[in-house]
């Protein structure tokens, strides 16, 4: 079904190409090629996969657990912060200590900012759609103060330029480029490539695997231990929950800021395997690329499943990272792009609703309408089910 | 409609519309997606008889007169009124042609007067402006006529659920309802609120009204029907005249096996009072008192049956035993030990299990399966998790034992519950609250809306958890299944215990006149210790 949403969305897509007098078959070639073309775009898609990764598995617990997160945007901001600023503070560190120290604070910051939404929900009744979406603001201007005050890079103050970003971050705190690695795996599998095809020169960061691997973690957290099944219970039926003894309350807060966590380390892992260094020029979309709204959608693409969202992230990494080989291509404005992610958004959304509309019908007409025949237990008449 | 003209018509009844002197239904088949819901059924009526159709839940009655009423065209057969052929495209057809129907779920808009819900869609007859005076000398007349007492200025959320019935069906008679199908009427009455619908429909009887009863309670089709057709599985399995069928005989048909009416209760050693209530107080949702000074005992062994019009605190009363709303005052205790505010994980643990009324809402998570249902409260504990992972293969054993045990229909554990019937989710509720072996049980209506065969199976097992030395509280709005299952009956009324008997002294005329408000004896104050 994704897969038809998405070949409904490139359709309509070519027909706006047309209108615009360009050749889509070109075009779309383009975006495959930007996309997947070489090890260095691939390697690119990769790395805008990853924050959308990281999210969207933790929108997968928040949804799961029936709160609606909307504010991984601030979260990823504080966790980077919360990198940043703690890089900045050991730069003595060795790397084996210092990243993985980074991170965790990455992780807690993002829960703390997603945990303020769940404790607000779960004890004083604040709608979470409003609180997340509040919290990203007040992270953003956070950001901004502190980039233009205590963690501002003392050279911008001396040479009075004032640019709000921090120091570049201490070089152990670089997460470890991966190209190398998958070379000698390459080659171990006999697969020796090309002097001009391997991965090493790339900037793919060790972010993607953490990705993956917390993918699989949080599958079995959702489905195989206890605190997962409770996490799924509340989100589908609260009361229920209650009645069987589920602390409802708690669990709502531990989906929200667990799925804050992922955000944060998003944003953590973003400025030690790509940026280096947080900046506040051009506002938190310079620094999240829009990965907390975005990290949404590929969950959502995902059937808010963490494994789903793998492909589903590397989909939309791919839209983001091909869509400027396409506009180079055929000359269209940038705009285009996000036209085109936008309608694959849509009918990823619209499919779902459809589905979901008609799978309810289903039961409902199962649940009305007839008399089981023997065996094939499904129904109660409409006078059994009230 | 062509074919059908009121000129052919014999005879008007008193509400100057058509008489349906005969209505036959011939070989109605009617498909769904993968089942046949109705196979091949004649029914037919007459002025001036009442004809019950009584079957199981899901054994096709509904849908067989949603045919009648024009809201589904059958794939087969045809509908022939007073020897014509009669098209029924539309409820609105129906109704022209003289067929009304009173749904099980009242279709009134309660924030408006009786006289405006009648009107509401005809004509008024003198347009553009209402004529609401000219409705409710109507509405009086009619009720006059049979019996039906409704204020036609009430507002229609004032009234009580039996009121809302006669409005329905001054609503039918208003429309010229020469034949009427009455689907479940008496689910939601009072022994004496039956007993006045019994006088009206007799009353329409005599009138030449044609009446379809649609029930699965035997004895009140034995009370009210002059013949009774029964469906099962689409079928029809049987018609034959009430004045030779016989409760047993109608339960064979309708199940197709023996039914076992009076249960064999074995005689139990009451033990010490496990639970005790005391002066409890509580509130309803709305904020007024629901439950004004409660005080009942309930001891090992024992059923107490809580019998009550619904509405009278017995929800607010499950609620607050069960640790799921607050008590203003007053005191729960468990084998003396107080436990009022307790959450429900703790009363989980002191070997308290509930048996919700709202099965679909609190009893289980739809779009679970049913075996991440039936761990609901014990994942957990052993053997269902070992640290903090599930077990799923011991899950697995686990349900597939309670599945067998209580006989639960399902294609596998993997099923989702919103796909199994609702004596099939109520049987599931049952194993996974009786497999904890409770100390004490809150079963809140057990078995409403739940088919004869599975009713028979969850009595069976209370009276053997009853054996067991449970403590249970039987919430229940059905007099037969608290007479049949209680040692003693208390009676709430308007959030007071009006008064509780023993079993041996109950009878259902004392027992409705009790839930009516009227105290039972002057010595037997209400609320005293039991």
């Amino acid at each position: 079904m994704p897969v038809l949403a998405v070949v409904a969305a490139l359709l309509i897509g070519a027909v706006i190409l047309l209108l615009m007098d360009a050749d889509p078959i070109r075009a779309y070639r383009a975006l495959y090629d930007g996309a997947f073309g070489t090890k260095n775009t691939f390697a690119d898609t990769l790395i805008k996969a990853t924050p959308l990764l990281l999210v969207g598995i933790g929108i997968c617990i928040s949804f799961r657990g029936g709160v609606v997160n909307i504010g991984g945007e601030g979260q990823m901001i504080v966790g980077g912060l919360a990198a940043t600023a703690l890089a900045l503070s050991m730069p003595d560190a060795r790397a084996e200590v210092l990243i993985p120290l980074c991170l965790a604070a990455s992780f807690v910051a993002g829960a703390i900012w997603g945990g303020i939404a769940g404790v607000l929900k779960a004890y004083f009744n604040v709608n979470e759609i409003l609180s997340t979406v509040m919290l990203n603001q007040i992270a953003t201007y956070w950001m901004i103060y502190l980039m233009s005050n205590t963690l501002i890079d003392p050279e911008q103050i001396s040479a009075a330029s004032r640019i709000p970003e921090t120091d570049r971050l201490p070089r152990q705190s670089d997460l470890p480029r991966i190209g190398p690695w998958l070379d000698s795996i390459y080659e171990w599998l006999g697969l020796s490539s090309a002097e001009s095809s391997r991965w090493a020169p790339t900037l793919l960061h060790i972010g993607i695997i953490i990705g993956l691997v917390l993918a699989v973690v949080v599958w079995i957290f959702l489905w195989r231990t206890t605190v997962g099944y409770r996490i799924r219970a509340v989100g589908k039926n609260p009361r229920a929950s209650r009645y069987a003894g589920i602390r409802v309350k708690r669990y709502m807060v531990l989906s929200l800021l667990l799925s804050g966590g992922f955000a944060g380390l998003a944003g953590g892992i973003q400025v030690l395997g790509v940026r280096h260094r947080m900046s506040a020029e051009g506002g938190a979309i310079a620094f999240t690329g829009n990965a907390g709204f975005n990290g949404i959608v590929a969950a959502l693409f995902g059937k808010l499943h963490p494994l789903g969202t793998i492909p589903a992230s590397i989909l939309f990494g791919a839209l983001l990272v091909g869509g400027n080989k396409l506009q180079r291509t055929v000359q269209v404005p940038s705009a285009l792009i996000t036209v085109l992610i936008s309608l694959v958004i849509i009918f990823v959304v619209s499919s779902d609703l459809w589905s979901r509309h008609r799978a309810r019908r289903r039961v409902t007409l199962a649940a009305q309408e007839p008399a089981s025949p023997p065996g094939a237990s499904a129904a109660a008449e409409m006078d059994g089910v009230r | 409609m062509d074919s059908f003209s009121t000129d052919t018509l014999p005879k008007t009844l008193p509400t100057g519309h058509a008489r349906i002197n005969t209505m036959q239904m011939q070989g109605i088949v009617k498909h769904f997606p993968g089942v046949l819901a109705v196979d091949h059924v004649d029914f037919d009526v007459s002025a001036g008889e009442v004809h019950a159709l009584l079957g199981e839940n899901g054994a096709g009655k509904s849908t067989l007169m949603k045919i009648l009423y024009g809201l589904y065209q059958p794939n087969a057969g045809e509908i022939v009124l007073n020897g014509v052929h009669a098209a029924i495209k539309s409820p609105a057809d129906a109704i022209r042609q003289g067929i009304g129907m009173v749904h099980q779920h009242f279709m009134l808009v309660p924030s408006l007067t009786v006289a405006e819900n009648v009107a509401l869609g005809l004509r008024s007859s003198r347009e553009p402006l209402l004529d609401l005076n000219t409705v409710a000398e109507r509405i009086n007349e009619l009720a006059k006529n049979y019996g039906l007492q409704v204020d036609p200025w009430a507002p229609v959320w004032q009234l009580a659920v039996g009121e809302q019935q006669r409005v329905e069906i001054v609503k039918a008679l208003y429309r010229g309802a020469a034949l009427l199908i009455l689907d479940e009427p008496t689910a939601v009455l009072t022994p004496q609120e039956v007993t006045d619908l019994f006088d009206t429909l007799r009353h329409m009887v005599r009138d030449g009204h044609a009446l379809i009863f649609i029930s699965h309670k035997l004895h009140e089709v034995l009370a009210i029907s002059d013949r009774v057709t029964v469906l099962r599985d689409g079928r029809k399995v049987g018609k034959i005249a009430t004045r030779d069928a016989t409760k047993e005989s109608l339960a064979r048909m309708m199940v197709g096996r023996e039914v076992v009416f009076q249960y064999q209760r074995r005689a139990v050693e009451v033990g010490p009072p496990l639970l005790k209530v005391e002066n409890l107080w509580a509130h309803s949702d709305r904020g007024t008192d629901a439950l004004r000074g409660v005080n009942l005992d309930i001891r090992a062994g024992e059923i107490l049956g809580l019998a009550g019009v619904s509405g009278n605190g017995q929800r607010e009363l499950a609620q607050v035993l069960f640790g799921l709303r607050p008590a203003l005052r007053g005191e729960v205790l468990i084998d003396g030990q107080p436990v009022t505010g307790k959450q429900p994980a703790a009363l989980n643990r002191l070997g308290m299990s509930y048996i919700p009324e709202e099965r679909m809402i609190d009893g289980v998570i739809t779009d679970f399966t049913v075996a991440e249902n039936l761990i609901l409260q014990m994942h957990g504990s052993r053997p269902f998790s070992a640290s903090i992972f599930l077990r799923p293969r011991l899950i697995a054993r686990r349900c597939g034992q309670l599945i067998e045990n209580f006989n639960i229909r399902t294609p596998s554990q993997e099923t989702l519950i919103k796909s199994l019937s609702g004596g099939n989710i109520q049987k599931l509720v049952m194993a996974r609250e009786l497999s904890r072996s409770p100390r004490v049980l809150i079963a809140a209506q057990p078995t409403r809306g739940v088919d004869i065969g599975a009713t028979e199976y969850i009595h069976q097992r209370l009276l053997d958890q009853r054996a067991k030395g449970t403590a249970t509280l039987l919430i229940s709005e059905d007099l037969d299944e608290i007479l049949a299952l209680s040692d003693r009956i208390a009676v709430i009324y308007e959030g007071e215990i009006v008064g509780v008997i023993d079993r041996s002294e109950a009878d259902v005329q004392h027992l409705g006149l009790m839930m009516a408000g009227v105290r039972s004896e002057p010595d037997a104050a209400p609320g005293a210790e039991v």
